[in-house]
């Protein structure tokens, strides 16, 4: 498996009133050409910091990379100008994001929008790029597409305008997809349509994807691979079937226990909701030795709270970062 | 979208603006009447081509009489020809100063507000500076050091007016910079000036719209005020500036300062109703109403 997108020891750091604390603190993953890797784990936990880390969108003056490396086809892109990041964004690496409904201009027709995507990378002339605004919304499945080119994003629900969003990421076919929490926004029966279109453009155009999310549900459908954060650390990763089945940390354990059955009937027996008790410790607590999850977990040993738990390797390529992982 | 429910019409939303606006019947009237001054600038003075400086009739002539509809000022020239000609030069000072008032600002105000860090803080402080200068007297200063010509009173004008719009442009720019669209862009690969100019500038535009309408009226307001202190170019007339040189028989014939008073008021009164009718129009929080 060569890898299209390594990331090194990521540590990210944020400047609080408090001081600087790791938001991402040494995380490291490789995405191969075409797999769809998923980020799990709670609100602020870091996953969309790690997708905005390497689109190199990291609020300016207070967030910024202190160390490690981001490696896109083997170019460490925490060293790339600001000119070369912009060539690569949108054109190598897109990124759709959480909210359809003020993602898009509202002062611009959504195929203008588009077709300015492909100007700036293809170099297309207007009217090239018009018409090939119109077959990618068709290829989003966007009914009647040559005519709803020209509609402004008031006009369109929020289900077409995530298929909008996708369509103007997947304009120049770039070799990774950031879906930041894409459904999050939307319907449930939305939700399962765009999955299947973001599955289909993955086969056909071979595009590697990255599902940042907090829904157990959508790492089972569509995952290939995930990797759990918590509290600006990947606590466990591997084969999502794998996890899903073994889970080796308590964390995981706890989060996929979350996950609500449906049942037959209403008669039926129901088990209580679970939850992982307790909250993610707050940013001071971040860049201690220790292990970070030690305050909610049932497991707790006390070199958890000596020691940051190394990361311990198991079968099929499953890590996890727990010192009970074996007795899991 | 004032109940539109037909989403198979694409329509700009600066087209849902001008229907909002056309409801608003103050505004309509106000800009009928605006197009009339309008009209009456460009073409009055040659449909009516009698000199505004020329001593056609005795002095303090009153209106009506021997054909002078509003009557003669106190050298005896025609009160009616020089407001005719003075609408074209309130005009156009009130133009030039406001697109100066808007180019300034809103060059320093989206610079500011875009790029943050040391370029507001040198952009603000200057914008400030000029803030609280005493506005009539900085202009006083500058048209009486560089000379009462038009285009230096517009400049003066223009020079002391642009903070309010730089601050309106900073505003709507730090509000416009954090929403998702700014930074999907920024995700799609664009560039800072076209992040600046094409899509934040065009959803910023609304206030700053709105400003420059109201910015018309005050710059006329403003050459009236300069003219009635004297600070006006001799050559041409302008409506502050016969207001200023008949201020001294203001008892005695009040008609040949009502007058040119009369028109600015109306003049003034039209722009801040369109102006309004604007901000309605273009506020989407209002358009429900």
């Amino acid at each position: 498996m060569t890898a299209l997108l390594r990331v090194e020891n990521l540590r990210i750091e944020l400047a609080t009133r408090l001081g600087v604390a790791p938001v991402i603190d040494d995380v490291s993953f490789e995405l191969a050409a075409g797999e769809t890797l998923s980020f799990v784990g709670e609100s602020g936990c870091g996953k969309s910091m790690t997708a905005l880390a390497i689109m190199g969108l990291l609020p300016d003056k207070v967030g910024r990379i202190a160390a490690g490396k981001i490696l896109f086809n083997g170019e460490d892109m925490t060293q790339a100008s600001d000119e070369r990041l912009r060539s690569l964004r949108g054109n190598d690496i897109s990124m759709i994001f959480q909210e359809p409904m003020t993602s898009l201009n509202p002062v611009f027709t959504i195929g203008e929008q588009i077709a300015e995507v492909l100007r700036r990378h293809k170099q297309m002339d207007k009217r090239d790029a018009w018409k090939r605004a119109a077959e990618l919304l068709d290829a989003v499945r966007i009914p009647d597409a040559t005519h709803r080119v020209g509609h402004y994003p008031h006009q369109l629900s929020g289900g077409q305008r995530q298929r909008v969003m996708i369509a103007m990421a997947l304009a120049c076919e770039p070799k990774v997809l950031i879906a930041d929490e894409p459904t999050t926004a939307l319907d449930v029966t939305i939700q399962a349509q765009i999955f299947d279109l973001l599955e289909d453009l993955r086969k056909d155009m071979g595009t590697a994807i990255i599902m940042i999310t907090h829904d157990m549900g959508v790492v089972a459908e569509m995952a290939d691979r995930m990797i759990v954060m918590y509290a600006g650390r990947k606590i466990e990763q591997g084969d999502v079937h794998t996890v899903l089945d073994h889970p080796r940390h308590p964390y995981t354990k706890g989060l996929i226990a979350c996950v609500p059955h449906l049942v037959a009937t209403l008669d039926e027996h129901r088990p209580p909701l679970t939850e992982v008790s307790g909250i993610v410790p707050g940013l001071q607590e971040f860049g201690k030795n220790e292990c970070l999850f030690a305050s909610r977990c049932d497991r707790v040993v006390e070199r958890c709270l000596r020691e940051r738990p190394t990361e311990q390797r198991f079968d099929k390529d499953q890590v996890s970062a727990c010192w009970q992982a074996n007795t899991l | 979208m004032s109940g539109n429910t037909n989403i198979d019409q694409a329509r700009h939303p600066a087209a849902d603006a001008v229907a909002m606006f056309f409801k608003n019947k103050p505004a309509i009237v106000a800009l009928f009447v605006l197009v009339l001054i309008i009209i009456a600038g460009l073409i009055g003075p040659l449909l009516y081509p009698i000199d505004p400086f020329d001593m056609v009739w005795a002095p303090f002539g009153l209106p009506g009489e021997d054909g002078f509809i509003l009557g003669t000022d106190y050298l005896g020239r025609d009160l009616f020809a020089g407001i005719l000609h003075g609408t074209r030069v309130s005009l156009q000072v009130g133009l030039t100063a406001a697109l100066m008032t808007v180019l300034i600002g809103v060059t320093v105000g989206a610079l500011a507000g875009y790029f943050l860090g040391w370029v507001e803080e040198v952009l603000m402080r200057i914008t400030e500076f000029f803030q609280v200068l005493p506005t009539l007297l900085f202009s006083m200063v500058i048209v009486a050091l560089f000379g009462a010509s038009l285009p230096m009173i517009t400049f003066a004008i223009g020079l002391v007016s642009w903070p309010a719009v730089a601050r309106i442009t900073r505003a709507e720019f730090l509000r416009i910079r954090e929403l998702e669209y700014v930074t999907a862009s920024r995700a799609a690969g664009a560039k800072n000036l076209k992040l600046i100019f094409k899509v934040i500038l065009p959803n910023a535009l609304p206030p700053i719209i709105v400003q420059a309408a109201l910015m018309v009226g005050s710059a006329i307001l403003f050459e009236a005020g300069l003219s009635f202190l004297g600070l006006t170019d001799p050559n041409i007339v302008s409506w502050g500036q016969i207001i200023g040189s008949n201020r001294p028989y203001i008892l005695d014939a009040s008609y040949t300062v009502t007058f040119p008073g009369l028109a600015i008021f109306i003049t003034v009164l039209c722009l801040s109703l369109v102006g309004d009718g604007l901000n309605d129009a273009l506020n989407p929080k209002l358009r429900q109403r």
